[in-house]
């Protein structure tokens, strides 16, 4: 019991906000231009901090006064010995593309941005392993490693912001996972600067490595709660040669199952994104202008989408199989599919992708969105989303005036359904129509609340519904040990 | 039997398989040329013709009897033609020339393409030959004009909106010029080439990609035609153009006119 209070108290402890005295220190570590500070004596204008303070979906606010921007490990490990020893909170920010205000303070921690950490230490072109500062941006890499003949294993829509540290830290997913795995596969080591100011070496480049405690994989989704991660050993594939893909229009949902099996066994290893769009998401993308769709014929009578990509050594032997495969589904007695196009060139094959990757764009271009990010098993993608809005109607909450779109669209080959619900605004009936609606229902298939998003700010309310007791207790022992001050990323993930 | 349409119009759009636009260029190591060893697909002004066509056909109905398109190049040149099949063309020529020979030139081009034309005479004829303004690998620009000038057909180049009057054999081209756009009345048979926003190329889809394969590909060689390929041209050597230069910073603005002045600026 009072070991229980003790905890009590240590997440309540208060907190001290960054003062001139802090910023006198940071000078000491940090050149003038990485300090961003409303504090005196460089009184910033606030606006000048709005990058960090706001996420990109105007959902979370913070409050932050300061903002640094360190450019080596010893540098971070410097800021944060510092704030350990004063207790001033800390909130890593990477790329801030974040959807779960994981990356945005909830008061008015100190940001230590990652930014300006942006080199690559090093690359094998015959391993394809990459090391890197954790503030390069994912195309950056993409691009450093491709006249190598490599890709990274991991891609997502917001690859043009997004840092390799943010999408290692929160273990992001994305459109590759389905061919390369999670990060947690793909990441060889890493370099951390725990909460006391240590850094953390575990920059290893090795594939196998069987000594003891594997410690790096608790940094990679723990959203920089537990240290703040520097630099990235991550194995690259070998780029295919050859990549294709093409848009199916489909019936029915209840095609998706067959046709992802079919799809499945006739392509095997070159099958490399099996993605899923409802019609309502497709019907936004289009609308906002978010690549090129089907013809109005072709799209008649679709119920939902599917974009199959292909990537392959070579380009031949590929064709031939997605030819086989179209071939098979068009001249079937009960075809599963209505029509679909096939890219014919490269232009078309990114306008197709276009297309999908959009969506989150187009989603915010027309309301405010509520984003669940869920892994549910395939066949109930979407029972899931005519509950949540059949939900929504008997609250009388579907309409112009507060929701105007519900929509499914996701990783079919990961389980991974997102489920968006598109409001006029935010307001608290919605979230209470919405919450814990969303997550009883995930609950009741025992799937996950969080995909690949994370747990951020938004859901660590809602942790229990995927996490069991004894579960959450042994995640926040660890947090305890890692962090007993409590000043990385508070009230992130864990209450 | 019903009543068949006074005048038919027979449509043949030439077509050429080049390095994809998306494609990075690199000058190889010989110097003689780019790396072609890349991504390659339908020369885009010519996609834009393929659609010009189709679109005839939907706008003009039973009135167009025929679009066959055409293309001068090595075995995978082919892949083009069914592209061009899939987007709704009926039939196809390929004019295949050896994977290692040259790429024709303009003249021999615009001389084979002639020869076609004779060639289908024997049959319904051609009428209309829509086709790209330049193919973006050697930018020449010139097939267009020169298979006009060898046929003594009226010629619209870089048409931006086509009109066929099928029964009147006229059409109304708009052409993109200098400062604005042209309209000219032309009678047929006529040769248009296309511009950009002449037209968006559809996606081609499942079942017509599906059909494209049964479509007839008639295989000829330039002997057949009595044309000669040999270039008329010599390239001596290719080379990249000057990376460019990086900008610098400067510390403080009287610095930076010292160096405007070094670099030869000064106050007017």
């Amino acid at each position: 019991m009072l070991r229980l209070l003790r905890q009590g108290l240590r997440w309540r402890r208060p907190y001290s906000s960054v003062a001139a005295s802090d910023i006198e220190h940071f000078k000491t570590i940090l050149p003038p231009h990485a300090i961003l500070s409303t504090v005196s004596p460089s009184s910033l204008p606030s606006s000048e901090l709005d990058q960090y303070n706001n996420d990109w979906m105007g959902k979370y606010r913070g409050r932050a006064t300061t903002v640094l921007k360190p450019k080596t490990a010893q540098q971070v490990s410097d800021i944060v010995r510092w704030c350990a020893g004063h207790d001033i909170p800390i909130v890593p920010q990477g790329g801030n593309t974040g959807l779960v205000g994981g990356s945005i303070p909830l008061q008015d921690e100190l940001v230590v941005s990652l930014a300006n950490m942006n080199s690559v230490r090093s690359f094998d072109p015959v391993s394809g392993i990459l090391v890197a500062d954790a503030g390069c941006i994912l195309q950056s890499l993409t691009d450093y490693v491709a006249p190598h003949n490599h890709i990274m294993p991991i891609d997502l829509g917001a690859k043009g912001s997004c840092h390799i540290g943010g999408n290692v830290a929160t273990n992001a997913g994305g459109l590759r996972l389905l061919r390369y795995g999670s990060l947690h596969g793909s990441v060889l080591g890493l370099e951390v600067v725990l909460p006391d100011g240590t850094i953390l070496d575990q920059l290893t480049s090795l594939r196998k490595d069987n000594t003891g405690y594997d410690l790096k994989q608790l940094f990679i989704g723990a959203e920089g709660t537990l240290g703040i991660i520097t630099a990235v050993s991550i194995l690259t594939p070998p780029s295919p040669q050859a990549s294709n893909n093409v848009i199916l229009a489909l019936p029915h949902f209840d095609n998706v199952q067959p046709l992802y099996r079919a799809v499945k066994r006739q392509l095997s290893e070159i099958l490399s994104a099996f993605e899923f769009i409802d019609r309502t998401a497709y019907n936004l993308a289009v609308k906002h202008g978010q690549g090129r769709a089907l013809s109005d014929e072709d799209v008649e009578g679709a119920e939902c989408f599917v974009l199959v990509e292909t990537s392959g050594g070579r380009r031949e032997h590929d064709e031939e199989k997605l030819e086989d495969l179209l071939s098979s589904l068009m001249d079937s007695d009960e075809p599963l599919i209505n029509t679909g196009v096939l890219s014919q060139n490269p232009a078309q094959f990114s306008s197709l992708w276009a297309l999908r990757e959009g969506i989150t764009e187009a989603v915010s271009k027309e309301g405010k969105a509520y984003k669940y990010d869920i892994s549910i098993p395939l066949a109930s993608f979407k029972t899931v989303v005519d509950a949540t809005r059949e939900h929504l109607r008997s609250k009388g909450l579907l309409g112009e005036h507060a929701v105007t779109h519900v929509l499914g669209y996701g990783h079919v080959g990961d389980g991974n359904l997102h489920l968006n619900i598109v409001a006029a605004a935010y307001t608290q009936e919605i979230q209470d129509a919405l919450e814990p609606f969303v997550y009883e229902v995930v609950a009741s298939y025992r799937g996950s609340i969080s995909a690949e998003h994370g747990i951020g700010a938004m859901k660590t309310h809602a942790l229990h519904y995927s996490k069991n007791d004894a579960s959450i207790e042994w995640m926040k022992k660890i947090k305890t040990l890692f962090d007993p001050k409590g000043i990385m990323n508070p009230g992130k993930v864990l209450e | 039997m019903r009543p068949s349409a006074v005048r038919l119009l027979n449509i043949l759009v030439p077509v050429k398989r080049a390095v994809d636009y998306a494609v990075k260029i690199r000058v190889n190591p010989q110097q003689t040329g780019v790396d072609l060893n890349v991504k390659h697909s339908m020369n885009p002004f010519d996609e834009i013709a393929v659609e010009e066509a189709v679109r005839l056909r939907e706008r003009l109905k039973d009135a167009v009897k025929s679009i066959k398109v055409v293309t001068i190049g090595p075995p995978k040149a082919s892949e083009t033609l069914r592209t061009a099949l899939a987007m709704g063309a009926d039939s196809a020529i390929h004019v295949e020339i050896p994977e290692s020979a040259p790429a024709p030139e303009p003249l021999g081009v615009a001389q084979a393409l002639r020869a076609i034309i004779q060639r289908e005479k024997e049959g319904a004829g051609v009428d209309l030959v829509i086709m790209g303004k330049q193919a973006i690998d050697d930018d020449a620009g010139q097939t267009g004009q020169m298979l006009a000038g060898l046929l003594g057909w009226g010629q619209a180049t870089f048409a931006s909106k086509v009109e066929v009057d099928a029964a009147a054999k006229t059409a109304v081209v708009m052409r993109e010029i200098d400062g604005g756009s042209e309209e000219i009345r032309c009678r047929l048979p006529l040769v248009v080439t296309t511009d950009l926003r002449l037209n968006e190329p559809r996606y081609a889809s499942l079942p017509n990609i599906m059909k494209a394969k049964k479509k007839p590909v008639e295989k000829l060689t330039a002997a057949e035609l009595g044309v000669d390929f040999t270039p008329r041209l010599e390239t001596l050597k290719v080379t990249e153009p000057p990376t460019r230069v990086g900008g610098g910073k400067v510390e403080s603005v009287d610095e930076l006119v010292a160096k405007l002045k070094e670099a030869g600026f000064s106050a007017v």
